[in-house]
């Protein structure tokens, strides 16, 4: 059984910084072949130079990305991406600025052969209060950090260090479920925006080239039980931001895979050849290798 | 140059300076002449048309809040409370129990031949029916072998039996989606709440590809709904106007039969501000007497019974969160001030009082950027506006087209659920639209309630709720106020009064066939007026032959 097609939801007000990450992720796929979702209203949001061609519906993407857009039926466009002839390794879905991205998470559970796979939500650093007390849009931005499990305060270079971190304590209070990280020019790294995807092992051994993330992988060698280990993992003081492989439950038994964004944590069928292992991830200075090997071993 | 004369029993013509006429003379299409007899012949030889001579000729309807699909629709089973009245002219009778449903599908199944084609119903409202949803039980009594799907009045809910939810992988345990319930054996009662849990199911139940879309058989359908309930122009107010829709909406109006003008709004989705308003600028050019476009809908905001609207303080009644936005007020206010700096109009929607409050400020600043004296941007629906509001769209230059029928059928639920009784009593507020100088039309939506102006002007005129009680006293307008607003009040709306909405030498001859005057009727009775068809561009529809 071939594992569901994971979707990460990028959500945000208009102005976060929403589709310069799409555009950043295209551009550092490393040969992961995502397919982008856009909402209907904004034009056409992929940078020039990344197309490669432009039909009716799809646009080819350098490196075998496509791009399409979505308007009120998300569901019939994700069943038509699912009949591509070349299967992608990753849906990302673009929000609209005012959707609220659980609402999208729940329609993609909905759906055979896909799998919400963490909600990435931007912030403006410059103006996210502001916003947030609005009386027309306030509540509706509060609701999307509310379903973050990934906050992402962009535009850090735009204020300065005591704002940023009260933003980043507001954030701790309004986006509760979330890991929040800190980003400029909508850079977040692949691996954290998208998680680890197919193949966590060779993702880890290729390094994360800004430096700014660090990871390790824990070997799952001998079977073990997922659940005590992902609740575990998703224990804040290990600040990982996302981790993801493959184990066996029981000896011989059908492989799982393991997903963790944020708080969350999912475990479902695996591919069967799968190489065994699990890799986190998380903010370089803040990530605790030792406690994250320690509480591994003591899960188990 | 043929010129016919039509008499009457009464011309009601709605321009005040001849409110009566015994005559009315018809060349290429367009009135010529209206007045007496001897009036009318001050313009040479004529042929005289005595086939109205005792019926009253009232301008044709105009329905400024429609959408065409409702033609698609009636190929379904009809499940509503309501009688209703398809096209061909047959009333179904309503529905007015759960059993009385399932019969009516059962009626319908016995007469298919194809085991395995789904039967698909519509317009069932379970707020009548004890307010109980529909379970995937009851549809299985129906058919447990072929697919069934029931869609709700509202459209955003769907009713599926078992085997409609197993096509769609849904029948099993662990389904997590906050609008399918779950029974207590843990898997989905069959109720499929908004469009995101409906669409797995739909594709199954005979309802593939957009179901606001109209198709080719379904807008000549409409066209004969037109005809029995007296209306020559009609909106359709939410299209996607692709090329082949606007192609086939062409070729089908144009056909020498077609009985209507149909007045298409391209909604804003799949193209940016930027993009759609050159799109709808070039439509506009397409245009012909029985397919007029170039004008833009725009969705603020969801529904007041849904709770999906965006309600100022203090909110919902039963403290359900605030509603959700459909557009960001950045682009409301970029799609506002490129299509005023094109010359195109707007229609808003709005329901709760905060986005109509949004729609107001952000044309308001877009105003300031392109002044324009005659923009007429009209919010639609407009349900909860309060008299500082009218006031405001008064001054802004805007216009109103009210949901005058929610409150017959969901006023009551209005008064106990949603709003509580403060803003039932304001809801469609159409004497203070008036009174502020707002100019006004009221409208159907249909299919969520049944096409038929004289039946909206009724519930403008009367406010009754479904159980029968007068709500909002205050916001009654008299009958020839309402009358106004069917006719030339909704021609203003599309800045069409210039040549409809009126009998009135140089319009287009466009009637609708009475058997009485409705300025005549009791209040409470209006709706009753009696239609036997409608002439449009000069051509003449009789209901009982469409």
């Amino acid at each position: 059984m071939s594992e569901p097609l994971p979707v990460t939801i990028i959500g945000g007000y208009l102005g976060a910084g929403k589709t310069t990450l799409v555009n950043h992720l295209l551009r550092t796929a490393q040969g992961r072949k995502l397919a982008v979702m856009v909402n209907e209203f904004g034009a056409l949001p992929i940078d020039e130079d990344l197309i490669e061609a432009q039909g009716d519906d799809l646009i080819s993407i350098a490196g075998g990305c496509v791009c399409c857009t979505f308007g009120s039926d998300l569901s019939a466009a994700l069943i038509e991406l699912g009949k591509l002839p070349v299967r992608p390794d990753q849906v990302v879905i673009e929000c609209s600025g005012v959707a609220i991205p659980s609402a999208i998470a729940a329609s993609v559970t909905l759906l055979e052969g896909f799998a919400p796979d963490g909600t990435v939500v931007l912030v403006d650093a410059e103006t996210i209060r502001t916003a947030a007390i609005d009386d027309y849009i306030g509540d509706t931005i509060l609701r999307q950090l509310a379903d973050a499990d990934l906050a992402v305060i962009n535009k850090a270079d735009l204020v300065d260090v005591p704002t940023l971190s009260a933003l980043e304590s507001w954030l701790s209070d309004t986006a509760p479920r979330a890991k929040t990280i800190v980003s400029e020019h909508s850079k977040v790294p692949l691996d954290i925006a998208l998680g680890l995807g197919a193949t966590p092992i060779q993702s880890q051994q290729m390094g994360h080239a800004d430096g700014l993330f660090d990871s390790i992988a824990l070997p799952c060698a001998d079977p073990l039980d997922g659940e005590p280990l992902a609740k575990a993992l998703t224990d804040p003081k290990l600040h990982i931001t996302r981790a993801k492989g493959f184990f066996d439950p029981i000896p011989d038994g059908p492989r799982k895979a393991l997903h963790i964004v944020g708080h969350r944590w999912d475990i479902t069928d695996s591919p069967p050849n799968a190489p065994l292992g699990i890799v986190c991830i998380g903010v370089k200075g803040q990530f605790e290798r030792d406690l994250i090997r320690k509480t591994a071993k003591e899960a188990l | 140059m043929k010129t016919t004369v039509y008499s009457a029993k009464n011309i009601v013509t709605m321009n005040a300076q001849k409110p009566d006429a015994s005559h009315v003379a018809v060349r290429d299409g367009r009135i010529l002449a209206v007045g007496s007899s001897d009036e009318v012949a001050t313009w040479g030889p004529y042929e005289l048309d005595e086939q109205f001579a005792d019926k009253v000729l009232f301008p044709g309807l105009v329905e400024g809040h429609a959408h065409t699909m409702e033609g698609t629709l009636w190929r379904y089973v009809y499940c509503g409370y309501f009688d209703r009245m398809d096209p061909s002219g047959t009333t179904h009778r309503g529905n007015t129990s759960i059993d009385a449903v399932l019969e009516a599908l059962k009626a319908a199944e016995a007469k298919m031949d194809d085991p395995d084609s789904p039967l698909t119903g519509w317009q069932l409202d379970p707020i009548y029916l004890d307010n109980k949803p529909v379970t995937r039980a009851q549809l299985d009594n129906v058919s447990a072998t072929r697919p069934i799907g029931v869609l709700n009045a509202s459209g955003h809910i769907l009713y599926a039996n078992s085997k409609a939810l197993e096509l769609a992988s849904l029948l099993k345990k662990g389904v997590n989606h906050p609008g399918i319930p779950l029974g207590a054996d843990g898997l989905p009662t069959g109720e499929l709440k908004g469009p995101d849990a409906m669409a797995p199911v739909s594709v199954h139940v005979g309802m593939s590809g957009s179901i606001a879309d109209v198709d080719e058989r379904g807008l000549r359908d409409f066209a004969r709904l037109c005809v029995r309930t007296g209306v020559t122009t009609v909106t359709d107010l939410a299209a996607k106007l692709d090329p082949d829709s606007v192609d086939m909406m062409l070729r089908v109006t144009g056909e020498p039969s077609f009985p209507a003008c149909v007045v298409p709004l391209r909604f804003f989705l799949g193209l940016s501000p930027k993009e759609l308003v050159p799109e709808v600028a070039r439509l506009k050019k397409l245009s012909t007497d029985r397919l007029s476009l170039g004008r833009i809908k725009l969705v603020a905001d969801g529904s007041i019974q849904g709770y999906s609207a965006r309600l100022r303080w203090p909110g919902y009644h039963n403290g359900a969160p605030n509603g959700l936005w459909y557009v960001t007020p950045e682009q409301m206010l970029e799609l506002y001030e490129l299509a005023l700096e094109a010359g195109l109009q707007i229609h808003t929607h709005t329901n709760g009082d905060q986005a109509t409050q949004l729609a107001i400020e952000k044309l308001e600043l877009a105003l300031r950027k392109h002044p324009s004296n005659d923009h007429r941007f009209v919010l639609q629906h407009c349900q909860l506006a309060d008299r500082a509001q009218f006031t405001r769209m008064a001054a802004l230059g805007m216009s109103v087209n009210l949901f005058a029928n929610h409150q017959f059928y969901w006023g009551d639920e209005h008064y106990t659920l949603t709003v509580g009784p403060d803003r039932a009593l304001r809801m469609n507020a159409a004497r203070t639209a008036l009174d502020c100088g707002v100019p006004l039309a009221v409208h159907s939506d249909a299919p969520i309630t049944p096409l038929g102006p004289f039946f909206t002007a009724w519930c403008a005129v009367n406010r009754l709720t479904r159980s029968g009680r007068v709500q909002g006293e205050h916001e009654k307008i008299t009958v020839d106020e309402a009358l106004w607003a069917i006719t030339m009040g909704a021609a203003h709306s599309l800045h069409m009064d210039g040549l409809v909405g009126s009998i009135e030498v140089g319009k287009r001859a466009d009637f609708a066939v009475l058997e009485s005057d409705p300025r005549a009727a009791n209040p409470e009775e209006i709706k009753d007026v009696e239609i036997w068809g409608t002439v449009q561009g000069g051509r003449v529809f009789a209901a009982a032959d469409v």
